[in-house]
């Protein structure tokens, strides 16, 4: 338990700081960069807590494909490679407070509700998610199949040229 | 393992994600906000699963990454029209529908 906890720890420091990268660095390739960092720690969260299937589809989703659509919609609106002085527009400081404000009321009501419950995982094999996606969860799941469809035919039709 | 300290990670990361949101001119770089603050609804939802030993966590866990990967894909299919129509991803200039 003390592993986990001290593994937990340096993994929700880098994440933090990454995160905080993200939404600061002032050069947009690089805070694409940053939330592969984030979306790593988050996968290797799901690993701490023995969910074995929900990591393996964040590194193959996220970090192999979302990822990328983000590096190209990067490159085709041509972000100059570099320091961009103009990605943050001049409502920093309120937005920094309604963060903060968010983080103090989501913190509050986390420890009034949570305060001392501990979690002991077990194991969720990639055959449990098998049995229970196309059982219980099945219309959910062609439901989201055809949303998928639909909306990367909508993406397409959106960007192409006529 | 304490199940607030999934929590209070989630929290700070979901609030980090609203500052990039609502502090970020560059449209690409809130549709990156928007995934970290989807990210830590996952872990939030993850953890639960956890806690409560069922896979129902874990199942909607993947179906928020599902919608999350098919509105990146419109949502960075529009910037790139918005870019080839204005010549700029800045949101301070997409306001034609401004009152």
């Amino acid at each position: 338990m003390v592993a986990q906890n001290v593994v937990f720890g340096i993994l929700a420091a880098v994440m933090v700081l990454s995160a905080w990268k993200v939404v600061t660095t002032q050069n947009v390739v690089r805070a694409v960069l940053y939330l592969v960092v984030v979306l790593a720690g988050a996968g290797a969260q799901y690993l701490l807590l023995a969910q074995e299937f929900i990591f393996v589809v964040q590194v193959i989703v996220y970090i192999g494909a979302v990822v990328v659509l983000f590096l190209f919609g990067t490159m085709l609106t041509r972000a100059p490679i570099g320091r961009d002085v103009n990605v943050d527009n001049d409502q920093k400081w309120l937005a920094a407070l309604t963060a903060l404000f968010l983080v103090g009321v989501m913190v509050a009501v986390l420890s009034d509700a949570f305060g001392n419950t501990h979690v002991h995982p077990t194991i969720q094999r990639t055959s449990d998610v098998a049995n229970s996606m196309f059982s219980a969860y099945l219309i959910p799941f062609e439901v989201v199949s055809v949303l998928l469809l639909a909306a990367l035919v909508g993406a397409i039709a959106i960007a192409r040229r006529d | 393992m304490l199940l607030n300290q999934f929590l209070f990670l989630a929290a700070v990361l979901f609030c980090i994600g609203v500052y990039g949101v609502l502090a970020r001119r560059n449209a690409v770089l809130v549709l990156a906000s928007i995934e970290l603050m989807l990210n830590a609804v996952n872990i939030n939802l993850v953890a639960f699963g956890a806690y409560r030993h069922t896979i129902a966590g874990q199942i909607f866990a993947l179906f928020v990454i599902t919608i999350a990967a098919a509105e990146v894909g419109v949502g960075l299919a529009i910037v790139v029209l918005i870019f080839r129509n204005r010549a700029s991803i800045s949101l301070d200039d997409a306001d034609l529908m401004k009152g």
